[in-house]
Parts: structure tokens; C-alpha cells; sequence
């Protein structure tokens, strides 16, 4: 049963990795655009459920860190520094920051508390976003070209952009793997299983639900790093609550507390949105409901209907 | 510093923390009593609104709009808790968060399949589009005036209800026991929906009475519902008492920045990083307070007494 | 004689109006077993909460080896060498029985900030792991999944993770609540071969349990320490026999 998991996993990426070349060939670009968002959101979901899955921390303000990435390309661009080797540390650097300053004081509650504070959070700087003049306030700023890596990797061409989005997602993915079967990762998986029990045994857990807090605001910092690029815009609505929920959905569509299956939720909910959205704008009034209906009946998630994903690790 | 302006603001504030008191009462009852997140609490605040709003254009009665917009929203909020939420008691707070979120979605939507997505606007009831003498000197907006009134007067209310009656002993006795309060004989179930209902009521008369002074349009809801859940975490959650309390500060702190941090800035760093700084700073400041009561309190003010 | 392992003085915790403990004083010997008996509500799982440092005090102290530990968070009391186990079984239900044990190493074996390796590749925790699980016999469920252990065997794991820690001292809250006479009867053996090896504190409502392991044993009636002594001492004890005993077990 692994076996027919690792083919379908591997089966997976292969369509992934693929897409540019059948883009090209039935001369349809617009796919490449879209699987390289869907790519993008995919990184900012399977570093959310880092937290949300394996940790138990109900963060709804994942959004912020993914506005920190971009404006952390943006700013820079503005004032003439276009640099991928400035702009992308720093979009891990500041997006770390504010989830160690974040998860500092929200982490100092759980449950409900939790959800709103961290909601909360990623709304006062979707606030901040629209109220600084200078970076664009609630219009944005366009980005006047893509993060430069010194000629060597040239994100203006749309297939070099594909390959390296999809190369981090698959390290990320990589890393988390090896993360989660670490120490660390199994002290953040046992805290959710059973937090008092942690305690009692010895471990102090705030100091690693923090670092595994920062470590998913960095993932998003990333995402939203390569979203600034793949729209060569800004807007503080990158940091909207609603995304916040929406990469949410994405996490619980595929299945939470595994590897994968955020990567599958996000394919699933952009395609989903791509659909219904071609067929009417209204087509919010059709995702609501069916995320209710999901929720109501489909707890365990797309990756629980893979063959062979029986087992609950990644 | 202008007194006139400061007594403006200060009840400008109080006007805003007693919206923001109308939908915190609903949200903290229900999680109180049903361990219920409601997300979509907001949508119905903006029901609420529209349909007051789309009464009052029809009709032209403001009472009449608030009433109508009062009784249908109470019969949408039983009816969604009929249909979806009802389930969701006894899951986790993640389901209840997505489904919920689902629903805002959905409510969100469906207003601008009817309405359309631009602002809907609606004048002051005639009667009340006149000033009040609050002070000797100080005039204030009969309207906002009687928003204050209104709000107070809800929150005596409920104090009443939630300590003086049956209904309400019912639902003191609900939050701490429920299988106590199955074993009465009463019907929990629809305990529960009224008590959605009531819920859902209270925030569609904060949103009818905003349509008049802030702009109707998809999304109102979640606007306020985030800086009502600063309230609630300030407040502490499932105390009612908390959450007038956290609204007032809320409603003041927001409102008195957004007047007074501008000028107050600009005396210290001059009017052009005044006017950058300013307006940002002001539109942290009620979460800067959120973190700061969290990081000595992290129950809220008046934590409620949970077994 | 030297300071006792544990020295608790004048230890007071209130809930709203009810005083749990009421000015307790305890100390427990190096190597002693102390079983706190008592009626139901006399505040004894409130003492071991209090002990292990999951409830913070109202007034009193607490010293273990030779320290006041009073403000010390659990996790901290536990690397002093404190272990608890806890009287609705605590366990990591989707994790194996042994990885849950090689949880409670870990937690003693350096930091966790290692982000590479596995953890179930780490030799140092897998053996002392596999050696502790034996020794509570259950070597044979090692792979199986903790939450579908008997509840016995679930009682047993508990042991095993508090005993992993390397404790000094071990907090027993009732470790043969809910267990059927067999069950019961293996706890026992398990908790006598440790007896004089480790130091322990039993919470235990069982009393065949208690006078088969206790050394000493104090008896609490409303939050208060009302005797202490040993085990035939309480027995005798006249006020204990109207408290307590005398609806429990009869002469």
C-alpha cells in the first residue's frame, strides 16, 4: 500500500513538472500562469498546516506573513533594489519576525482566543497596508520587474519562473519531511496530541509551538515573495483576512496533518475557483456552501481518497 | 485642544463601542452557551443593515424598517442554525471556523447578487436628523444619540433577562450544564436555536441603526466582526459583562485615535511624518491594546467562570 | 538526618469559596513511599497538581532536593527530576507505545531544535525506550498504537513514561483507578519492584494497594492533613478510623 502511494506522489509531481511542456505544445500559457499560482499558494498552505496540522494551532492569519513576503519584494523594488539575493531573505527575515512577535503573545491563549488573535493580527497589518501612502495604501504599486538573480536565473521568462517555483515547493516539501520525523517535529505533533502530558514530561512546549509558528511565517513570507513576482503587483489585499481563510480551506480540502495534502488542496481550490468562476462572478454564492458541505461531510480531506494513504504520516 | 471636539469624539466613541457591544453580546453568548465560533455573525449584522436599509427606501418608516429587518433576520439566523450550524456543537473549532466561513462566503454573495456590489446609501430618519443640546453648548446628533441610548438600554436589558428570568437561568444553567439542563425536561435543541436567534437579532439591529451613518456594501460585516473580536479577547470570552466593557474601551480608543493622534503626532514629529505616521498608528491602536491586556491577562478582563 | 527529598510546609489552595488543601504539611524520605489517602474531594489530586507544578499554590512551599521549587513551571520540575503520572490516563493515543516512552527520553536528552535527523533513527532514545517499556512488561506492545492499548495496559504505559524521565521522585495519582483485579494485581508488582529504588508519593483510593506498598502513609479530610504515620499507626488511629477508614474497609 506505501508503494501505491509513493507511485501516485511521484505521478503527481510528474504532472506538476510537466505542465510548462504541455502548456507549450497546445499553446496555452494561461496554464502555466495558473499552475505556477496554484504552486505558489500550494508553499504558503503546506507551510500553514506545518502549524495547523501537525501543531494544532488554529492560525487564522496566515495572509500576513504571505503581505510581509510581498511588500518585502515590493518596497525594495520601489526604491531601486531589485536583487531576488536582497529581497527574498528579507521576505523570510521580516515575515519570521512578525510571526515570532505575533505568536509570542498569541500563544500565550489557545482555542477560540487563538483564532480571533491571530485573525486580528493579520488584519491590523492589512490596516497598516492600506494606510501607508508612500507604498501604495489600498491601491498598491506595481512591481517594475522581477527579482533579479544576476542574470543567472532569469524569472522574466514565464517557464525558468515555472521551474523555480516548483523547485521550492518540492525543497519545502523535502524539508518538511525531514522536519516532521525529526525531534522538533515530533515534539510539535505530540504537543498537539496531548499538551499537559508534554509538560508534565518535561518539555517546555511554548518555545517550539513558537519556533514552528515562525519558522510557517517564513514559509508564507516566501509564497507571498514569489506572489509579488508571479503578479508583478502589490496590494495589501494579499493580507486580506479572506486569504487568510481561503489557504485555510486549502489545507483542510486536501487533508490537514499531512504532507501532500496541502499541495493537493490548493490545486483543488484554484481549479475549483478557476471553474465556477468562468461559469458565473457570483461564484462565491456556490464555494460557501460546498466549503459547508465539505466540513459537514468530508472531514478527512483529498489526500485520505489517494490509494495507499491509509497512514496518517506524510 | 478644542473641549467641544473632545466631548464629540468621546461620545462618538461611546456611539461606536455601542454598535460594537451589540454584535459582541450575540458572538459571546453563543460561544458561551452553545462553545460555538460564529464567523458569520458579521453576515448577519449585514443583513441587518440591508434590509433595514432596503425597508427604509421602500417605505420611508425607520421603525417600521428596523423592525422588519429585526424579524426577518432572527427567522434567517434560525433558520441557518437549523440547517448547518446545529451540527456543528459538538465539532471542533477549526469545522466551525471553515463552515462558518463558508457561510460568509455565501451571505457576502448573495447581497450583491440583490444589491449589486457598490455602497447602498440611506439618509437619517427625518425626526432624528437634528441636534441635541448634550451639554450646555454642545450639540450632538439627535441619531447617534439615540444609537447610544438604544445600545445602553439593550444592555440593561440583558442584564435583566440573562439574571432576573426563566429564559435566562435556562441559559446561565446551559452554559455551565448541559445535560442538567436536558434532564429538566427542557428542549435543548430549541434553546439553542432561540438563543441563535436572539443573537442573530441583536446584530441585525446594530446593522439596521449603522445603515443611516457608515456605508452598506458586502464585507460590512466582517469589517466590524474582527475589531469585535478585539472586544471579546479584551472583554474575555463568554462574559457579557466583558464584553461591554471591552467594547466602550474599543469603541473609545478607535475612535479617539483616528480624531486626536494626527494632531497630537505633529506637535512632536511636525505635520509631514504626521501625516504618514498617523493615520497607520491609529488604525493599529486597538490591536496594540489587544496584545498589551493579553500579555498580562491572557483570560481577558473578566475571564468568564468555564468548568 | 539529612533534608528530605520532598518538604512541602503549609501548601493552601482555593477554588472560589472551597479551601482543596488546607496548610499542608508533607516530607518524604529519599527512597520512602508515602501513600496520601483520603475521601473523595480531600484535595489529594490537587496536592499532586500542585506538586508537580501544574496548579501554582494560594500560600506554602514546596522544596525538592534541597531547592524551593514553589515558582517552577512543570516542565522545569519535571528536568529536576519530578515525574507525575496522571489519574485519567495521559497518554499520545496516535502515537505507539513505544515512541510515546521515547517521547519522555527525549525530553531529557538535550534540546529538541533538531530539525534533520529522526527521531525514531535516534538510538539513544529508542533503547533506554524499549529497556523501560520491558521493564513495566510491555515489551510486546511496543509497535502498537497507544490509544488502542487495554486500559491496563495504558495504566502501565504511564508508569513507563514517568520512569523514563529518570525521576528522583514519582507522583502516583491512583494508578490502578479503573483496572480489574488482575490488572490491579500486576500494578502492584510492578509498583513493588520499584519500591526502594525510586521514592514515590501514591495517591491511592485502593487500600489492599496502599498497605501493600506504603512505608508511611498520611490521611487527608477536607483539603487537611489529619495524620501521619506508619502503616499500622494509621490503622489504629481512631480519628482516622471515623473519617475514613471505617466506611472503607470494615475491621
Amino acid at each position: 500500500m506505501r508503494s501505491a502511494r509513493a507511485l501516485t506522489l511521484l505521478a503527481g509531481f510528474l504532472v506538476l513538472g510537466l505542465v510548462p511542456v504541455v502548456a507549450a505544445l497546445a499553446n496555452q500559457p494561461f496554464y502555466l500562469d495558473l499552475f505556477r499560482r496554484i504552486m505558489i499558494f500550494a508553499i504558503a498552505a503546506v507551510s500553514l498546516d506545518l502549524i495547523l496540522g501537525f501543531g494544532g494551532m488554529v492560525s487564522f492569519g496566515h495572509a500576513a506573513y504571505l503581505g510581509i513576503g510581498a511588500y518585502a519584494v515590493a518596497i525594495p523594488a520601489f526604491y531601486g533594489i531589485h536583487s531576488g539575493l536582497v529581497q527574498w531573505p528579507l521576505a523570510l527575515a521580516l515575515s519570521g519576525l512578525a510571526a515570532l512577535a505575533i505568536g509570542a503573545v498569541s500563544l500565550r491563549t489557545s482555542g477560540v482566543s487563538f483564532i480571533m488573535i491571530t485573525l486580528a493580527f493579520a488584519q491590523m497589518l492589512y490596516y497598516l497596508g492600506i494606510s501607508i501612502n508612500a507604498w501604495g495604501a489600498d491601491d498598491g504599486m506595481r512591481l517594475a520587474r522581477r527579482s533579479q538573480f544576476g542574470g543567472v536565473v532569469d524569472l522574466a521568462n514565464a517557464y525558468v519562473f515555472y521551474y523555480v517555483v516548483f523547485g521550492v515547493l518540492v525543497a519545502l516539501l523535502w524539508l518538511g519531511h525531514r522536519l516532521i520525523h525529526a525531534r522538533f517535529g515530533v515534539v510539535i505533533r505530540a504537543a498537539k496530541s496531548n499538551e499537559p502530558r508534554m509538560r508534565a514530561i518535561g518539555f517546555a512546549t511554548f518555545r517550539y509551538k513558537l519556533a514552528a509558528f515562525v519558522i510557517a511565517g517564513a514559509g508564507g513570507g516566501l509564497a507571498g515573495a514569489l506572489l509579488t513576482n508571479q503578479t508583478e503587483y502589490l496590494t495589501p489585499s494579499y493580507m486580506h483576512w479572506t486569504r487568510s481563510g481561503d489557504i485555510m480551506v486549502m489545507v483542510i480540502l486536501g487533508g490537514m496533518g499531512t504532507l501532500y495534502g496541502p499541495v493537493l488542496g490548493a490545486v483543488a481550490f484554484l481549479l475549483l475557483e478557476d471553474i465556477l468562476s468562468a461559469w458565473t462572478v457570483h461564484w462565491q454564492v456556490v464555494l460557501g456552501p460546498l466549503l459547508v458541505l465539505v466540513v459537514l461531510y468530508a472531514r478527512r480531506g483529498l489526500y485520505g481518497l489517494l490509494p495507499g494513504a491509509g497512514a496518517r504520516d506524510g | 485642544m478644542n473641549w467641544l471636539l473632545v466631548v464629540e469624539q468621546c461620545l462618538n466613541g461611546l456611539q461606536f463601542g455601542v454598535m460594537l457591544f451589540l454584535m459582541a453580546a450575540g458572538l459571546t453568548l453563543v460561544f458561551g452557551i452553545m462553545n460555538l465560533v460564529n464567523l458569520a455573525h458579521g453576515s448577519l449584522y449585514m443583513v441587518g443593515a440591508y434590509l433595514a436599509t432596503a425597508a427604509f427606501n421602500r417605505t420611508g418608516s425607520f421603525l417600521a424598517a428596523v423592525a422588519f429587518a429585526l424579524a426577518a433576520t432572527l427567522a434567517i439566523g434560525m433558520l441557518v442554525e437549523v440547517i448547518a450550524l446545529r451540527t456543528l456543537y459538538e465539532r471542533d473549532h477549526l469545522d466551525q471556523v471553515l463552515a462558518t466561513f463558508g457561510l460568509i462566503l455565501f451571505f457576502n454573495e448573495a447581497v450583491a447578487i440583490v444589491w449589486g456590489r457598490a455602497a447602498l446609501f440611506t439618509a437619517v430618519p427625518r425626526a432624528l436628523s437634528g441636534h441635541l443640546q448634550v451639554l450646555p453648548g454642545i450639540p450632538y446628533p439627535a441619531y447617534r444619540a439615540v444609537i447610544i441610548l438604544v445600545g445602553l438600554a439593550v444592555a440593561l436589558l440583558l442584564y435583566v433577562v440573562v439574571s432576573r428570568t426563566r429564559l435566562g437561568m435556562l441559559i446561565r444553567a446551559g452554559a455551565s450544564n448541559r445535560t442538567m439542563v436536558g434532564a429538566l425536561g427542557v428542549n435543548i435543541r430549541l434553546l439553542y436555536t432561540v438563543v441563535f436567534g436572539f443573537g442573530a437579532a441583536l446584530a441585525a439591529l446594530g446593522g439596521a441603526m449603522a445603515g443611516p451613518i457608515y456605508s452598506v456594501l458586502p464585507g460590512m460585516g466582517e469589517e466590524i466582526l474582527i475589531q469585535v473580536f478585539v472586544v471579546i479577547v479584551i472583554g474575555g470570552i463568554g462574559s457579557i459583562r466583558g464584553a461591554l466593557v471591552g467594547a466602550v474601551v474599543v469603541g473609545m480608543v478607535d475612535t479617539l485615535g483616528r480624531a486626536f493622534l494626527k494632531p497630537m503626532l505633529s506637535t512632536v514629529l511636525g505635520p509631514s511624518a504626521a501625516d504618514n505616521a498617523g493615520p497607520a498608528l491609529a488604525s493599529m491602536l486597538i490591536y496594540i491594546l489587544m496584545a498589551a491586556v493579553l500579555f498580562f491577562r491572557p483570560q481577558g478582563l473578566f475571564p468568564a467562570v468555564r468548568s | 538526618m539529612a533534608e528530605p527529598l520532598l518538604a512541602v510546609r503549609g501548601l493552601t489552595k482555593r477554588f472560589g469559596g472551597l479551601v482543596a488543601t488546607d496548610r499542608v504539611d508533607l516530607e518524604v524520605a529519599d527512597g520512602e513511599t508515602l501513600a496520601v489517602i483520603g475521601p473523595n474531594g480531600a484535595g489529594k489530586t490537587t496536592l499532586i497538581g500542585q506538586l508537580s507544578g501544574d496548579l501554582v499554590p494560594d500560600a506554602g512551599t514546596i522544596r525538592f532536593a534541597g531547592e524551593d521549587v514553589t515558582a517552577l513551571p512543570a516542565p522545569t520540575r519535571s528536568q529536576r527530576g519530578l515525574a507525575r503520572s496522571f489519574q485519567i490516563t495521559s497518554i499520545f493515543p496516535e502515537f505507539t507505545a513505544l515512541d510515546n516512552v521515547a517521547l519522555a527520553v527525549q525530553a531529557h536528552a538535550g534540546h529538541s531544535f533538531r530539525f534533520w535527523t529522526p527521531a525514531r533513527a535516534e538510538r539513544a532514545l529508542r533503547e533506554p525506550a524499549r529497556a523501560t517499556l520491558e521493564q513495566v512488561g510491555l515489551g510486546a506492545r511496543a509497535a502498537v498504537a497507544a490509544g488502542t492499548l487495554a486500559h491496563g495496559e495504558q495504566r502501565q504505559l504511564e508508569i513507563a513514561m514517568a520512569l523514563a524521565t529518570r525521576p528522583r521522585l514519582l507522583l502516583l495519582d491512583e494508578p490502578v483507578a479503573g483496572m480489574g483485579a488482575d490488572e490491579s494485581q500486576r500494578m502492584v508488582q510492578l509498583l513493588r519492584a520499584l519500591r526502594g529504588h525510586h521514592t514515590i508519593v501514591l495517591v491511592e483510593h485502593d487500600m489492599d494497594v496502599v498497605f501493600a506498598l506504603a512505608d508511611r502513609i498520611s490521611v487527608m479530610v477536607y483539603g487537611r492533613v489529619i495524620a501521619s504515620g506508619a502503616p499500622e499507626a494509621i490503622r489504629a488511629n481512631a480519628e482516622v478510623r471515623r473519617a475514613y477508614l471505617g466506611e472503607e474497609i470494615p475491621a
